[in-house]
């Protein structure tokens, strides 16, 4: 067995994971509700994309560039069945709104992490689903998305928790 | 708690330079996207075939997962039954006896019906269905209903086909890739079926209501005519469903026309057929198909 290829007791995780779990944990959340055998008739699943990428932000404001949600939020158009470029400009909106945040709030605990993913959360999916349809009645196409928008809000810590151990992983030495 | 951030680069231009570059890059970059959005609900055929690419990507781990735990869709209803069974079976039972009283007097009429058409040779455009597939999954996240359909390009299926299942309508194919195909269900806020009451001919528009049921509005909007009950079925109007297929049931009045419930519901229809859309063209060839036939019983002693 090679000696130097050996992992050594204490070393950092490879740069590799630590760059690719965030990503990877994200795309496959945008990418899951399509993968379920499940036809609905109204939008019944929280966005689980959108609550991950929120959550990665709020966790570790500095890991990504600003510019993040554009890619994760073409992935995510891809697979959510809104017209694409919704989430490559509402995601990185919200970014940016993240990182004002963190420049604001300076020590920011998990409260102030909560109530700015519930202030995100409801003007994302309220625009998204206007931007879909422009031309029917906006009060009934609230109405539709918020059961969805509750439901997220209330599933916030959970994913926040879920993401916490993702970055354990993603960080834990050998 | 999180460590605070600590955007300020300090003295060097370097780090300076790209978190402000990287600022530009993701406010033009939102622009854009929501520039893209719009000019893909304007034109949403110019990005579908990127979005189908990604759909055949999902489509074999749905074909898995669904086959593993079938159809997660019914639990409510299965849960339902249970409680409901003692009066469900006493109210069926009585329906039961009813229906075959009907079926009955139906029967004869069928037979009459079907002497008085072969005497008018009147001929029944084509029903036969040009694909059979099943729905794999749809968007749950979106507040678009699009459904994925098992099959694609491979079985003849492009976009403008209408979709029905045994019951009655799903929707219509919004596009097609080269194994799976989307279908824009009939409760989407952007799909409109031209309808009629089955039992007077009564026109009317069916608009999808985005959370599963259907609003109904008639032409004239003088009255409301509509009842619980009524049936609805495609009038054929407008050239896209064929006509007399069971779209929904009235299940509520309202002020300004009618509540319906499809009678097809994607999620517990298991397979759906995709049919060739109403189109002038498509009615005369399959007029030129069938006639040989319909014209070779004529020595009748």
């Amino acid at each position: 067995m090679n000696k130097a290829a050996a992992p050594r007791l204490g070393e950092p995780a490879s740069l590799w994971r630590m760059r690719a779990v965030p990503v990877a944990t994200v795309m496959v959340a945008s990418a899951l509700p399509l993968m379920l055998p499940l036809v609905a008739s109204s939008p019944v699943l929280p966005p689980l994309g959108l609550l991950f990428f929120l959550c990665w932000q709020l966790l570790r404001t500095e890991m990504w560039p600003v510019w993040i949600g554009l890619p994760l939020g073409l992935w995510d158009d891809l697979y959510s069945g809104q017209p694409i470029g919704t989430a490559v400009g509402l995601w990185t909106l919200a970014s940016l709104a993240i990182h004002y945040s963190s420049q604001r709030i300076y020590w920011r605990g998990f409260w102030h992490d909560w109530v700015i993913a519930a202030l995100l959360i409801p003007v994302i999916q309220a625009l998204a689903a206007l931007i879909a349809h422009p031309a029917a009645n906006p009060g009934r196409i609230l109405g539709l998305v918020l059961p969805q928008i509750v439901l997220s809000i209330l599933l916030l810590p959970l994913v926040m928790r879920l993401t916490g151990k993702f970055d354990n992983f993603r960080l834990k030495r050998r | 708690m999180v460590r605070p951030a600590h955007r300020r680069p300090g003295q060097s231009r370097k780090a300076q330079y790209s978190l402000f570059a990287a600022y530009v890059i993701a406010v033009t970059g939102a622009v854009a996207g929501l520039l893209l959005a719009i000019l893909s609900v304007v034109d949403p055929v110019g990005f579908a075939q990127l979005r189908l690419a990604s759909q055949e990507v999902a489509a074999p781990v749905a074909r898995a997962s669904r086959s593993v735990i079938g159809s997660i869709s019914g639990i409510d209803d299965n849960v339902g039954a249970y409680v409901r069974a003692g009066s469900q079976n006493r109210r069926l039972r009585k329906e039961l006896a009813e229906t075959r009283r009907q079926l009955v007097a139906t029967s004869s009429l069928q037979e009459e019906n079907r002497q008085l058409k072969a005497l008018l040779a009147l001929q029944q455009t084509d029903k036969a269905a040009l694909a059979n597939g099943y729905l794999l999954t749809s968007t749950s996240t979106s507040s678009k209903r699009i459904a994925l359909l098992s099959i694609g390009r491979n079985m003849g299926v492009t976009a403008g086909q209408p979709v029905r299942g045994a019951d009655g309508l799903i929707g219509r194919v919004l596009g097609s890739g080269p194994s799976v195909a989307q279908v824009l269900l009939l409760t989407d806020v952007d799909n409109i079926v031209p309808v009629r009451r089955a039992r007077d001919g009564l026109p009317a528009l069916a608009y999808g209501r985005g959370n599963g049921d259907l609003d109904v509005r008639t032409l004239n909007i003088a009255n409301n005519p509509f009842k619980p009950g009524d049936i609805l079925v495609t009038s054929g109007t407008g050239g896209l469903y064929p006509p007399n297929i069971p779209v929904a049931i009235v299940v509520q009045r309202q002020d300004d026309g009618a509540l319906a419930r499809p009678l097809a519901d994607p999620a517990k229809v298991d397979a759906v057929s995709v049919l060739r859309p109403y189109t002038p063209d498509n009615i005369e060839a399959q007029r030129a198909v069938i006639a040989p036939p319909a014209t070779a019983p004529a020595p009748a002693p």
